[in-house]
């Protein structure tokens, strides 16, 4: 076994102790998802790579329209054609490449293997069907129960994300459903044919602080107990950092910025990174001190600046930003990032 | 609560209830408690955060302060003035004072007027300007909340939520108000976007001398532009105080929860903090618990929690807070 270096706060406490290639769960390599609208060619994203082992789980955090729930869409290859399509890259999973697996597989592996969960639980449930009826339809279609063997699996999969009630509330219309409620049962449809790999497209935007805590807590518990990698999209640094692994930060099509979790909070590298940092509201911040915040908007991907994507808004851009794309580089053996400036030399508010 | 003069908002017993009808004769059966009498007050220039999860009446009491619905109980003195009293006519003319800033930036904005059409129509509304006046207005507010004048002619559809966000509120400040109520501003948007808002927020009231009732779900995003913060639960006040205060001592199970709740970007001082974790959903305002309303959440809730209703406690100085275990 292979160890790799982590920073050691991380050790503690923690379940997985090794990683190694075989344990490799999702290895994504220079992906590229274009989409060709009037505007002209839109580089969603434009040559991402990041991998995901075994029982871990990863945050991708950037704004909006900077490619995340289309990285997401792409694994699954769920991509709209026309207009976009994905030009390039590699996609392995558990060691099978999904850019060239066909329509028949990708249907075996959508919901079944892979499962995703979306940021609008209310769009994503079928209205006129019962909750148990749509949990019970993946169990019969991928694991071939019969019908009481699926009844039975629905009532424990609603319990495992914390549904009370839940043989009574199985018979209940998503609508009679509080938004956190039809979350979970979401969550519920994604276990239901027990997935390697579950990604969570901004699960709790849309719902209150403390049903973000529960949901964020359910999540966690379930990586512990059934070892499932998870994929945490989200565009709040806070959100993420006290139940993911490692932090992928995207910005226009590109990562920018990985590290284990307590090494990018602790120790930023990116400028764009340190903004979004600052950008969160700290309730253990001096209450006047002002929030920081990155001037000016994301870019228009069918527009992007030349050289690197960020100078734009950065506030530490130099000439050759201007003109060179910087790529991932390391700057230990687990931190990487694409950014010319002098590491040591950057201000963290 | 304090003396009036210097008040610009008081509510005083505030009480909205909507009917739940059944049948062919739509007889009213029960009602949703939405706001189940409240009392608070708004300093001039002053920013009050309103916090509480969904459903727990938060926007129904900034609509209340504004007179938007017909059946609500209780008083609302705005500047010296009883609105509950006001004609029609009068009560119109009164709105140009206050304002209100929307949650989605996408569906309080009309698709089919342009930017310019939007934050010049109330000053069309209410005959403040025209000609070259209006257009110059028009353009000052575009500046004021930092977008380019020349962008008034474009569709709402072809900015992005954050710019949708400015032009609501450079609509809210056409009629020059001198309070405005924020229904969650921020929540539609990216995090990097909410602190350019709330930064343009601050700027604004500033300049501009404006009063706020700032309402949001999240305590974090409040902490910042708040002097004072109410907590609301089921359609009541829990607690209110400075911010300074409420952060550094929550009295209230249910607000020292929702403090808990709010994650820090630092996961080795995240790790440190207790969690409290409520459990289930905010209870049915049309049913509420019988004595205080959080107790079948609360985790120290006590026989006397389950019989009476707690009132309001004043603690020492502006610090106030319902519950039974504080004294």
């Amino acid at each position: 076994m292979v160890f790799i270096a982590r920073g050691t706060d991380f050790w503690v406490g923690s379940v997985k102790m090794a990683t190694t290639t075989d344990e490799r769960i999702l290895d994504v390599k220079e992906l590229r998802t274009y989409f060709y609208t009037q505007e002209g060619e839109v580089k969603a994203v434009d040559g991402l790579s990041y991998h995901i082992d075994k029982g871990e789980s990863v945050g991708l955090v950037g704004e909006s329209a900077c490619g995340k729930s289309v990285s997401a869409l792409s694994i699954l290859r769920l991509i709209p054609y026309p207009p976009g399509i994905i030009v390039g890259g590699e996609i392995f999973f558990q060691g099978q490449d999904l850019l060239k697996a066909s329509e028949s597989d990708m249907r075996h592996i959508r919901g079944n293997r892979i499962a995703m969960i979306f940021q609008e639980p209310t769009t994503s449930l079928n209205p006129v069907l019962t909750v148990k009826r749509q949990i019970s339809e993946a169990l019969e279609l991928h694991r071939g129960m019969d019908k009481e063997a699926s009844l039975q699996e629905t009532i424990r999969l609603l319990k495992l994300v914390g549904i009370p009630d839940a043989e009574q509330r199985a018979q209940d219309y998503p609508f009679q459903f509080s938004g956190g409620m039809q979350q979970r049962i979401m969550i519920a449809m994604a276990l239901s044919c027990d997935p390697a790999l579950l990604i969570a497209d901004e699960p709790t935007t849309s719902v209150d602080v403390t049903v973000q805590a529960q949901l964020l807590e359910i999540l966690a518990e379930l990586r512990d107990r059934l070892g499932t990698a998870i994929l945490v999209i989200t565009h709040n640094m806070g959100v993420v950092a006290r139940y993911v692994d490692r932090v992928q930060v995207m910005y226009a099509g590109r990562l920018v910025e990985t590290a284990p979790t307590d090494e990018l909070y602790s120790n930023p590298k990116h400028p764009y990174t340190i903004g979004l940092l600052a950008s969160v509201p700290r309730l253990d911040s001096e209450r006047k001190k002002s929030l920081r915040i990155i001037t000016g908007l994301p870019p228009n991907l069918a527009r992007l600046p030349g050289g690197c994507a960020f100078h734009p808004r950065c506030e530490y851009a130099m000439d050759r930003c201007r003109v060179e794309a910087p790529t991932l580089e390391k700057i230990s053996e687990t931190h990487l990032r694409a950014c010319f400036y002098d590491a040591d030399k950057l201000k963290k508010y | 609560m304090s003396n009036a003069t210097e008040n610009l908002v008081e509510v005083q017993d505030l009480f909205m209830y909507f009917p739940v009808t059944a049948g062919i004769m739509q007889k009213r059966v029960a009602d949703v408690k939405a706001v189940d009498g409240i009392s608070f007050f708004i300093k001039k220039g002053e920013t009050l955060g309103l916090v509480g999860e969904s459903g727990c009446g938060k926007t129904t009491t900034g609509r209340c302060i504004l007179q938007l619905y017909d059946s609500m109980k209780g008083n609302i003195i705005f500047d010296g003035t009883d609105l509950t009293k006001l004609k029609r006519e009068q009560m119109r003319r009164m709105r140009r004072y206050m304002q209100l800033i929307f949650q989605d930036p996408f569906a309080s904005l009309d698709p089919r007027m342009t930017a310019g059409e939007i934050i010049g129509e109330p000053l069309k509304v209410h005959g403040l300007a025209k000609g070259q006046e209006y257009r110059d207005q028009v353009a000052e507010l575009f500046r004021m909340v930092e977008l380019e004048p020349f962008m008034a002619d474009r569709y709402p559809h072809e900015f992005s939520g954050g710019q949708r966000q400015r032009i609501g509120i450079a609509r809210a400040l056409a009629v020059r108000p001198s309070f405005i109520v924020c229904d969650e501003p921020v929540s539609a948007l990216d995090v990097s976007i909410q602190a350019q808002i709330i930064i343009l927020l601050e700027r604004l009231r500033d300049e501009l001398n404006l009063t706020y009732l700032f309402i949001a779900h999240d305590l974090s995003v409040v902490r910042n532009i708040s002097d004072r913060v109410a907590v609301m639960y089921l359609g009541k006040i829990v607690e209110i105080t400075s911010a300074d205060e409420l952060y550094a001592n929550p009295l209230h199970p249910y607000t020292i929860a929702l403090l808990s709740a709010v994650p820090i970007p630092d996961p080795a001082v995240d790790r440190t903090r207790e969690r409290i974790i409520l459990t289930g959903d905010v209870p049915s305002p049309i049913n509420p618990p019988r004595g205080c309303n959080f107790n079948p959440r609360c985790a120290q809730a006590m026989d006397i929690c389950r019989e009476e209703t707690p009132e309001l406690k004043n603690v020492g100085g502006e610090h106030w807070a319902a519950c039974h275990l504080v004294k």
